[in-house]
This record gives structure tokens, C-alpha cells and sequence, in this order.
């Protein structure tokens, strides 16, 4: 019952310690806008290119904008207790780590839901990408798969945090190297083998190449390899965050860091 | 002299100030390289393989951008946090001429991004770097910096006057970089658009440069470039005034 009143108080409380809420701007700008104009740079940018049409990176960059919140989001809820000098405060109750850092998750699935949503409806009114009615409950589901996966990759980045004083050094490079290495706005084939196999390891990857075969008009049955490999991913880095959060816990509170700005 | 010294002693200060910061300095030139990759391997794979090249200087010059923006708008949230911005405002000087070396400085460690973006075309993807106008190239360098410290300026005034101006920055990394023409041609995007780009300093600043690589008149993008500027300089030092007296009235200048 402690644990799941960790999971969701906790969570909730973290989520809204993410934000100025006293300034609802600085949601709009930073959530909302940013990945917008991300998503239309990376449009007409691909148009300049000749490469792939609108869709292509409408449909890559309006499901990598949940990085918004599963990478900066996720990293923040470790990242924010050190700036805030709550971290070892944090680390010193006894309340089950899975439920605290898992709690801090849901939230932030929601936000990624939510800004991915609105990134593909941008795309939809303002660009070439008209996808068939009938395929919007699957693109959903797979945005949502993507941003589950995200968080536990996000949650990774800010076990980091643990170790490092400024999460954001780790953050920044994670949250651009996924518009290089996920298949966002480059073809993997056309990656070096080393990068695409690095891509294939990172969250995104394969669920950006299910969503796009299914805005196309596939089924979900006819992407399931895929799903199964993004959900697979998402495994992987949820076991390796909780892990880096015990070492990374345990190290911080041997060489009393937790604490060290 | 002492103006000249003032802005001298503030940039040379900011420079360091900043070269100090492993996140910035990381964030000036790790952010640049990876889409200086990512649009090399993009142009590659598209139809228009004779733009890589062009790809190549666009996304250093987006690279300097970024640094500009993200160091102009914190120059003032800085001196917040640090608990000096209420002793610069009190300082003799006019706070403006505090400020713009700061924000000149921001954009002077943009040329970190811009030479690491090179040499990393050069270097990995053996993309030439031979500018058809060397001499103007060196001096549509600084004309650039300066365009984007005087834009960077209209930005940080606000920061003065609201704690959370920075939702501000994190936006308008992508727009600016869309209606500067920095990568994307102004030709693609809505014909509306050009107008704002037409009103920015750094448009005109990125073409000298451009120009400068490629060919092309140098001259009139770079005398527009530095009459923008001149005008941003008028404008930020109105709405400076404006601003400062107001965060005094409501004595906000201390509030984090």
C-alpha cells in the first residue's frame, strides 16, 4: 500500500515539479512549440533534400518529440532533486525504489502521449501527411509504446544523473542522437552499419518503423516483429535503469556525492 | 575609451566564463557535430546529392545559432542565480552596455561550432572547405557574430524583466534556424515567412556568408546585416529601459 501511494503521489508530485506551473508558457513554448517546429524544420528540410515526403518525417519526428518528456522529463525527476538539494533527502527513506522511480514514469508517458499528439496533428493540418482514419487507434497505440520505452530510456539517462553532476551533459546528446540513430529522419540503410546498429538497440527505432508502415495503410498484425522488438528495447532499458539506479545509488552514498553540486 | 573597454573586458570575460562550462561547451560542440552528421548522411540519401556541400556550412552556421541563443538567454538568468544582476543594474554604466558583451561573447563561442562543424566535414566525410571569397569570408565571420549578439541582445532584455523568459529560448532554436534560410532555402517555405526572415539580422549575416563560400554578393547582405543590427541595438535599448524600470518598481531583479 506504501509502495503504491510512492508510485502515485510521488509520481504526480515529481511531475508537477518538472514545470514553472505558475507559468503555463513555459509548457506551451517548451513542450508544445519546440516539437512543432522541430517537426517542420525536419519536413522542409527533407523536401530540400529530396529525400522521403512529409509523412516520413512527420510521422519519425511527431514520435520522437515524446523525448520531450521521456528523455528531458525523466532525466529531470533525478536531475531536479539534486538541483533542489532533495536528492539525498530522497535516497535516505526507506520507500521501495521500483515504486519511486517507476511513479515518476507515468506521468511522463502521458506528457509524451500528449506532445506527440499534438506534433502529428500539426503535421497533419500544416504538412503532407494525411493518414486514413481508420489507422489512428494504431498510430496511438504505437505512440504510446514508443513513449514507454523512452521513459525507460530516459530513466536510464537520468540513473546517470546519479552519477553526474549535470544531467543535462548526458540528456542533450541522448535526445539529438536519437534524430540521428532512431530512423527519424535517415533511412538506417543509409547509416554506416555501426550507427544503425546502434540504432536498433535504442528505443523508437523499430516503433517509428511500425508507425509508419501502419500511417501507410498496414495493419498491426503486419508490423508485430517490430512491435515486439521496440517492446523488447523498452525491457532492456528498464532493467538497466533500475540496475544503474541501485549502483549509482549505493556509489553515491559510499562517496557522499548525492548531494555534491 | 572606457565604452571600448567596458565592452572589451565583458566579452573576453564571457568567452572564458563560458569555455569554463563543460556542459556548454559540450552542448557548442557535440549538439553541432551530430547535425552536421545527420544532414550529411539526409542530403546523401536524397536526390539532390550536389547540396551536401551546401548542407555541410548550414549546419555549422546552425550550430552558432544555438550556442547564441542558449548563452544570450542565460546571460542574464545566470546573473540572477548568481546574485550579481541587481549589482550590474546598480553598476554606472548603462546596463545595456553590461549586457552586450555578454550576449556578443555567447555568439563569439559559436565559433566553436562552426569550426568544429568544418573540420568535421573536412575530416570524416572529406567534404572541400575552399571559400570562393576568402577575404570576405573572415570578415563576413564577424559581421555574423555580431548580427546574432545584437538579436541575442533583443532577447535577453527580456530576461530582466521575466524570471521564466528561458521558455522563450527553448523554442526558438528551430524558427530561427527555418526563417534565416540557415539550411532550408526561404524560397521553400510559405511565402509569408519570408517577410520575418527578410527582418532578421542574421538572414543577411548567414547569406554574406554563404555568399562569401559559394559566390555571390557579399557586400549588400553584410551592409544589411549590420543596419539590422544597429536597429536591434536601438530597440533593445529602449525596451532595456523600459524593462529595467519595471523589475525595479516590482523589485524582482533578486527573485529566482
Amino acid at each position: 500500500m506504501t509502495s503504491l501511494r510512492v508510485f502515485t503521489v510521488g509520481g504526480y508530485l515529481s511531475f508537477r515539479a518538472l514545470f514553472n506551473w505558475q507559468s503555463p508558457g513555459y509548457y506551451l513554448t517548451t513542450m508544445l512549440a519546440h516539437p512543432v517546429f522541430q517537426i517542420l524544420f525536419f519536413s522542409y528540410l527533407g523536401r530540400f533534400s529530396g529525400t522521403q515526403s512529409d509523412a516520413y518525417f512527420v510521422v519519425g519526428n511527431g514520435i520522437q518529440v515524446s523525448a520531450m518528456a521521456g528523455v528531458y522529463g525523466m532525466a529531470l525527476t533525478v536531475g531536479g532533486e539534486r538541483w533542489t538539494n532533495t536528492l539525498g533527502s530522497l535516497l535516505a527513506t526507506p520507500a521501495n525504489r521500483a515504486a519511486l522511480f517507476l511513479g515518476r514514469a507515468v506521468p511522463n508517458v502521458g506528457n509524451g502521449v500528449i506532445v506527440s499528439a499534438f506534433g502529428l496533428l500539426v503535421g497533419r493540418l500544416l504538412l503532407d501527411f494525411h493518414p486514413a482514419v481508420s489507422s489512428v487507434p494504431a498510430i496511438a497505440l504505437l505512440v504510446l509504446l514508443c513513449t514507454v520505452t523512452c521513459c525507460a530510456f530516459g530513466m536510464t539517462v537520468g540513473a546517470l544523473g546519479l552519477r553526474f553532476r549535470d544531467v543535462f551533459m548526458i540528456a542533450n546528446p541522448a535526445y539529438f542522437i536519437m534524430l540521428l540513430l532512431c530512423g527519424v529522419n535517415v533511412p538506417l540503410d543509409r547509416l554506416p552499419g555501426w550507427m544503425s546498429t546502434i540504432g536498433s538497440g535504442l528505443p523508437l527505432t523499430h516503433g517509428i518503423a511500425a508507425a509508419r508502415v501502419v500511417a501507410g495503410g498496414g495493419s498491426l498484425g503486419s508490423v508485430s516483429t517490430l512491435i515486439w522488438k521496440e517492446v523488447a528495447v523498452g525491457a532492456a532499458w528498464t532493467v538497466a535503469a533500475y540496475v544503474l539506479l541501485r549502483v549509482f545509488e549505493a556509489e553515491g552514498r559510499r562517496r557522499a556525492t548525492l548531494e555534491v553540486m | 575609451m572606457k565604452l571600448a573597454r567596458l565592452i572589451w573586458v565583458g566579452l573576453v570575460f564571457r568567452v572564458k566564463e563560458l569555455t569554463r562550462s563543460g556542459l556548454f561547451v559540450f552542448t557548442a560542440v557535440i549538439e553541432p557535430l551530430i547535425f552536421a552528421t545527420l544532414t550529411y548522411y539526409l542530403f546523401n540519401a536524397g536526390s539532390k546529392p550536389e547540396t551536401v556541400i551546401y548542407s555541410a556550412l548550414g549546419a555549422g552556421m546552425m550550430g552558432i545559432w544555438t550556442s547564441t541563443l542558449f548563452a544570450s538567454g542565460g546571460a542574464i538568468s545566470w546573473q540572477r542565480w548568481q546574485g550579481t544582476l541587481e549589482l550590474l543594474v546598480a553598476s554606472p554604466p548603462p546596463f545595456l552596455l553590461v549586457i552586450f558583451p555578454l550576449t556578443l561573447g555567447s555568439a563569439t563561442i559559436g565559433l566553436y561550432s562552426l569550426t568544429a562543424t568544418l573540420a568535421w566535414e573536412r575530416l570524416v566525410f572529406g567534404l572541400p572547405f575552399d571559400p570562393v571569397h576568402l577575404g570576405q569570408f573572415v570578415l563576413a565571420v564577424p559581421m555574423l557574430i555580431f548580427a546574432l549578439g545584437a538579436l541575442g541582445l533583443v532577447l535577453a532584455t527580456s530576461f530582466v524583466l521575466y524570471r521564466n523568459a528561458n521558455a522563450l529560448s527553448n523554442m526558438l532554436e528551430f524558427p530561427v534556424w527555418l526563417a534565416t534560410g540557415v539550411i532550408v532555402p526561404l524560397s521553400l517555405l510559405p511565402g509569408w515567412t519570408s517577410w520575418i526572415g527578410w527582418t532578421l539580422s542574421p538572414t543577411w549575416g548567414f547569406r554574406a556568408l554563404r555568399n562569401s563560400v559559394f559566390g555571390g554578393d557579399v557586400w549588400g547582405p553584410i551592409g544589411l546585416s549590420l543596419a539590422l543590427s544597429t536597429a536591434y541595438f536601438a530597440i533593445a535599448w529602449v525596451l532595456m529601459g523600459i524593462f529595467e524600470r519595471r523589475a525595479r518598481e516590482r523589485a524582482t531583479l533578486s527573485l529566482v
